[in-house]
């Protein structure tokens, strides 16, 4: 039952097992054991990084391509349903025109990207895709009437899914059973749907030639796979999964804007996160996502705690200010590509990779 | 095709005036040629007389600057390399050209999976299929890598590559093999296991074998036929003992002094 639901990518080490169990248990409970809205906030964007860097590693981690244009699928499907809650009220009939409108519009230009582009060399490929990104990026934050611009916009969601809504009087475990409860939940089944979809993609016959593809593809054509189609359905596949994350973020913030949904920033901490977890691994986004947004978050706070509590020694408590956050992640993300090379998971599983191919 | 194009009156593969030019250098210059079936053709050559260019532009991976490929006389020069895999020509490399980070079970696995026309399927799981995986150790078992399916391809010696290279090779199933130099490099015990299974495949009557090989020894004793290029040229062929007896070959090729070439 659990080998075919995980499509028999078991995660084979002991250490990742129960990294990823405290990090599923952590995101399935989260409502009930950590409280207060930003820590419900955090772990909802944990469960949208997860689907938004395991679809990247579907392209970058499986198939060997590198695209800049990730970032666009996803703003692509929060604005979908952005635009189609802001027109058409808060209805779930919105929700789905949106979702459906987004997911046309990123399968059309993935497959023009693609089609386009995945012939010449990759180089050639990340480059248009970061032109298109960017010409995409400006074009919604000029078309202001439209897309709100620079301040995006912000709307409403169906009655069940809003804060004030409560779907029971009781509370469970001191808990209200309020919208943003629902909603979250919403996230975070979707998010596991998703990536379990994903995992069995890439462990399917078809993900078995992107892998060749990323390793030899001149020999992958030889065996009579036509990898200009594997690479487009890669990118498409890889663009609607993207999509799909948005429209969860753009529902959780019930806000689209330019800079929480298209900036370039996201597109580089997607690629950290796939680096730090490990790629080719699907599992990586998801311990590399929790890390990672929870280093976000929180090293603020700590490095506060810690230069506070260092306030008497001049230099340190300098050096653990809070405003040197960015510096410490910087810090943690290099030593952890220099330790870790084959990322987190990579790094649990290198004692058991002999047995990588082994059959059941 | 038709029973009638398959017994011979066709040939299976043909080119027709094929040329390719690297800038100014013509590689392959103006060679036609017919291949039938049940007959191996060795063809041979100094090096850089553009062997492996004239097999690159018969299974599609350069295209000709001019002439035309056939294919039971159908044109096939406009397909790529995937398509006439499908159709049936199977190539191996002359510098192996493997999935080095994939073991190598799963290098034959994924040959067995593309013969199958299982590689667009996204649902299932890869492991699931069994006969894949078996009939992929049936390719193993033959060339003798049985013992090393889990490794890497890229530890294999140099002499199981080109192992992997040939099993790769039988798993296309294809009706037309090209071997380019299958024993180059190859440590003197590894040779006869290769040998064996080209005659292996010659017995079973009705495949075209094309066999681009330095050893003389080792093309006197499988080939009915020799094709020799030069310079891009094809300069002789026919009968083994008369083109190697001819002043031509004797002059170009053989007084090269090549013939123990690795
Ligand atoms: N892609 C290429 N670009 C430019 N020149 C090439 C290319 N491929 C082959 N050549 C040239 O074409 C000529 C023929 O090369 P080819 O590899 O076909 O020779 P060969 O007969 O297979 O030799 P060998 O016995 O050494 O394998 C050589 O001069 C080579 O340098
Ligand atoms: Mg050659």
């Amino acid at each position: 039952m659990l080998r075919t639901l995980l499509s028999g990518d078991l995660p084979r080490s002991r250490m990742l097992s129960a990294t990823l169990l405290v990090v599923f248990i952590g995101l399935a409970l989260a409502p009930f054991v950590v409280s207060g809205a930003r820590s419900l906030n955090v772990a909802a964007t944990i469960c949208v990084f997860v689907v938004l860097v395991a679809s990247y590693d579907l392209l970058l981690g499986y198939t060997g391509v590198v695209s800049f244009a990730h970032t666009m699928f996803y703003g692509i499907g929060a604005y979908g349903v952005g635009l189609a809650l802001t027109g058409m009220g808060p209805s779930w009939t919105a929700i789905a025109v949106g979702t459906v409108g987004a997911l046309l519009v990123s399968l059309v230009l993935a497959l023009v990207i693609g089609l386009f582009s995945l012939r010449v060399r990759a180089i050639f490929y990340a480059m248009i895709t970061l032109a298109v990104a960017s010409a995409f990026a400006v074009l919604a934050s000029q078309l202001s009437d439209f897309t709100g611009g620079e301040d995006g916009l912000t709307f409403k969601v169906p009655e069940l899914l809003q804060p004030s809504f409560h779907l029971l009087e009781a509370t469970i475990m001191g808990r209200a059973i309020d919208g943003k409860l629902i909603t979250y939940y919403l996230l975070f089944f979707s998010a596991l749907g998703l990536f379990l979809f994903m995992l069995r993609i890439v462990n399917s016959p078809f993900g078995r030639v992107l892998q060749a593809i990323r390793e030899n593809d001149f020999r992958a054509e030889a065996l009579g796979y036509r990898t200009v189609i594997y690479r487009t359905l890669a990118n498409c596949l890889s663009a609607l999964i993207a999509t799909l994350a948005g429209v969860l973020m753009a529902l959780w913030l019930r806000y689209v804007g330019p800079k929480t949904m298209l900036s370039f920033e996201i597109m580089t901490d997607i690629l950290l996160i796939v680096v730090i977890g490990g790629m080719g691994t699907i599992y990586g986004a998801l311990i590399g996502s929790a890390l990672f947004i929870l280093a976000q978050n929180y090293l603020q706070v700590l490095m506060g705690q810690t230069s506070a509590a260092l306030s008497g020694v001049p230099f340190l408590a300098n050096l653990f200010h809070p405003d040197r956050w960015l510096l410490w992640l910087g810090v943690l993300f290099v030593l952890s590509v220099y330790f870790f090379p084959t990322g987190i998971v990579g790094k649990l599983r290198a004692g058991t990779l002999a047995k990588v191919d082994r059959r059941p | 095709m038709s029973n009638e194009a398959r017994s011979g009156e066709v040939p299976v593969l043909s080119t027709h005036g094929l040329t390719i030019r690297f800038g100014g250098h013509v590689a392959v210059n103006n060679v036609s040629c017919e291949f039938r079936p049940g007959t191996l053709t060795a063809i041979v050559g100094p090096n850089g007389a553009g062997k492996t260019t004239y097999f690159n532009l018969m299974s599609g991976q350069l295209p000709p600057s001019s002439g035309t490929v056939r294919l039971y006389g159908e044109d096939i020069t406009h397909l790529g390399a995937p398509q006439r895999t499908k159709r049936g020509i199977g190539r191996a490399f002359q510098l192996t050209n493997l999935f080095p980070n994939l073991t190598v079970l799963e290098n034959v696995r994924l040959t067995v999976q593309s013969r199958a026309g299982m590689g667009l399927n996204m649902v299932s799981m890869w492991a699931s299929h069994i006969e894949l995986i078996e009939k992929a150790e049936h390719f193993l078992h033959l060339v003798a890598l049985t013992e090393r399916r889990h490794e890497n391809a890229a530890a294999l010696s140099h002499g199981d590559k080109r192992k992997l290279e040939i099993a790769i090779l039988l798993a296309l199933e294809p009706d037309i093999f090209m071997f380019d130099e299958p024993t180059a490099g190859m440590s003197v015990d590894e040779v006869p296991v290769v040998l064996d299974l080209i005659q292996h495949i010659k017995a079973m009557g009705d495949k075209t074998i094309l066999l681009v090989e330095h050893k003389m020894d080792v093309v006197r004793s499988l080939a009915d036929r020799i094709v020799v290029l030069h310079n891009g040229y094809l300069v002789a062929d026919g009968d083994p003992t008369e083109v190697m007896n001819s002043p031509i070959v004797q002059e170009a090729y053989l007084g090269a002094g090549v013939a123990d070439h690795v």
